[in-house]
């Protein structure tokens, strides 16, 4: 990608600025993210142990904190696999055969990135609601999805649902179609093939998908707000559990489960990070191979 | 940073597919139906059918009552407030996340990698907690509301804290777009340029910029539109009065409250639409970095 600019290295004088100009832009910059992203992490931390360790462990343990935590818990479990079998099924899909009507089709899978989070809720207390198409035969049948953790989950797998494919389409395209057919040709099924060629080769993509996904699952505020129906101890997640602390004042208690909540993101961006370096050490060994590289699939 | 695994942004897609796999060999993998069905039938489920609820529920209304509830005072200004401060977020990131991503392309300095992760954070970073601490900072006993107070400046509970809490959102869409082009750009031409006898900023403006206006445009355009419909970080920093700080999404959550299901969706379905266009001008905009991405390599 950037490989030639090595070669002219030496012609770079003419290509780069002055060192005060240089350490302005850098110390701008370093500015901008210190305002905006390192002090509201430094703010969750000090508000949380605003009255000490031992107020922040108290908050945590309080049991209507604890069935958020478990709330969050159980819809992350289920909206992140649901969204990674369909991920992968649309990459599969989309990346390895070609369709009519195939970009309206990713078009289409991007969608809900573009949707606000509220009318996310809302289209669903629209669907299962009290006056919502199946409403009156949900209550007929003492089902409840709206104002329940079904909502709950249904809310957050809209507003992850393209994290993983988003992630999986581009990598599997790049990859082609050669090792698969190799495969098959040779006598695979299409279970070995998927489970021995492809994800081998996808498994940090995937990987990457599924850690993005789960940090929004577990994040999301606008779309459950809408359909939890605030009921403390039973419909509240973590993001919602910190809203009814902190309007009721407890400000400790709203930034101790904030501080979870920032440590996910953190622990997000760490797995994110090591994946990404990892995939750019491979790319190194690969541009550094000698040039015999064989074509695999070619013989077959 | 890397090209096959991109961050979070919906991303180029369909361009390598077109030149690979075509020919006798396209049905050799099996699995195209069902892989097709199952996704097309989820993506009915979950996305499809639902949205489609919030057109048959507003031709419920009538013409009339639907223009009157899209068009009250108290929603025309809440549309003023989210699109002007959307804007003005998504400008103050068109030009740090210019800033950011050249800096984290260019140069080196200590702790760059971790700089570079953390750009990712409010991808990361639950709205709700972000809502709560930069309302924290910015209140007047805050770490930097308090300096602010005395100058007569306050930012929380002000439409200038929305703007604050959309910055933070929508920061991490310019960097992401444009740090690839940057790495790709062909430093030969900036040594053209130069020994053609530009000056540095003449070789910015005219070589450089051109190159990455197309990534510019689309990461401005992500962060507007995600700007547009954040709900979480908004709601904490923002004081929420009518007319003067209540934004479009929570306009649809009052309504709902008060059980006008028909006024929140004729809302949402403007926001919806809107969300349409913005979500075309994006894919637009992604054929035309990638046209200039084929054209120069």
């Amino acid at each position: 990608m950037s490989a030639p600019s090595r070669t002219v290295r030496r012609a770079q004088a003419g290509t780069t600025e002055s060192p005060w100009v240089r350490w302005t832009l850098i110390g701008l910059a370093l500015a901008f993210m210190l305002l905006f992203l390192v002090l509201p992490l430094a703010a969750v931390a000090t508000e949380a142990l605003r009255k000490g360790l031992n107020a922040y462990i108290e908050a945590l343990k309080e049991p209507d904190a604890w069935s958020a935590i478990r709330l969050t818990l159980i819809t992350a479990a289920i909206a992140v696999p649901m969204n990674l079998v369909f991920g992968v099924a649309a990459a599969w899909a989309i990346a390895k055969f070609e369709f009519r009507g195939k970009a309206f089709l990713t078009t289409l899978v991007d969608l809900p990135f573009a949707v606000s989070p509220v009318v996310a809720g809302l289209i669903y207390v629209l669907v299962f609601g009290a006056q919502g198409w199946f409403g009156p035969w949900l209550a007929a049948h003492d089902i409840k999805i709206i104002f329940a953790v079904p909502g709950i989950v249904l809310a957050t797998v809209f507003v992850t649902f393209p994290f993983i494919a988003r992630e999986l389409i581009p990598l599997m395209q790049a990859q082609g179609t050669e090792e698969e057919q190799a495969a098959i040709v040779l006598g695979a099924t299409g279970w070995q093939t998927f489970w021995r060629v492809t994800l081998p080769n996808i498994k940090w993509g995937l990987l990457y998908g599924v850690i993005l996904c789960n940090a929004r699952a577990m994040g999301e505020f606008g779309a459950v707000s809408v359909v939890s129906g605030h009921i403390r101890g039973q419909t509240n997640t973590m993001p919602l559990h910190v809203e009814v602390l902190y309007n009721e004042y407890q400000s400790v208690a709203a930034f101790a489960v904030a501080s979870l909540l920032a440590i996910l993101a953190l622990v997000t961006l760490v797995i994110k990070s090591v994946i990404e370096w990892r995939h750019e050490r491979e790319m190194k060994a690969i541009a550094e191979l000698p040039p015999e590289r064989p074509q695999p699939a070619a013989l077959a | 940073m890397s090209g096959a695994i991109s961050s979070a942004l919906p991303s180029a897609a369909a361009p390598l597919a077109r030149a690979g796999n075509t020919g006798v060999s396209r049905r050799v993998l099996p699995g195209f139906h069902i892989t097709l069905g199952f996704s097309i039938l989820y993506l009915s489920l979950i996305v499809l059918i639902p949205l489609s609820a919030l057109v048959f529920k507003t031709f419920t209304l009538s013409w009339d009552q639907f223009w009157v509830a899209v068009t009250a005072p108290r929603v025309m200004a809440s549309y003023r407030l989210t699109f002007g401060a959307s804007l003005i977020a998504a400008l103050v990131n068109l030009v740090f996340g210019l800033l950011v991503a050249w800096v984290l392309v260019r140069y080196k300095f200590p702790g760059k990698r971790i700089v570079d992760a953390l750009v990712d954070l409010p991808f990361a970073l639950p709205t709700a907690v972000a809502g709560i601490s930069l309302t924290a900072l910015l209140a007047g006993n805050g770490w930097i509301g308090q300096f602010l107070e005395p100058w007569g400046i306050k930012l929380a509970f002000t439409p200038a804290g929305i703007v604050i809490a959309l910055i933070f959102i929508g920061l991490p869409f310019v960097v992401r777009t444009v740090q690839p082009v940057l790495e790709d750009t062909e430093k030969e031409l900036e040594e053209a340029a130069t020994s053609l006898g530009a000056t540095r900023l003449q070789t910015f403006t005219r070589v450089i910029l051109p190159s990455i206006t197309p990534a510019l445009l689309t990461g401005f355009a992500m962060a507007f539109a995600r700007a547009i419909g954040e709900y979480g970080s908004v709601i904490f920093i923002a004081g929420n009065m009518p007319m003067i700080s209540e934004i479009t999404p929570l306009i649809i959550i009052g309504k709902l409250e008060q059980y006008d299901y028909a006024g929140a969706t004729a809302v949402a379905l403007v926001m919806l639409v809107i969300s349409f266009l913005l979500l075309l001008v994006i894919n637009g905009l992604q054929a035309w970095q990638r046209r200039r991405a084929g054209a120069s390599s």
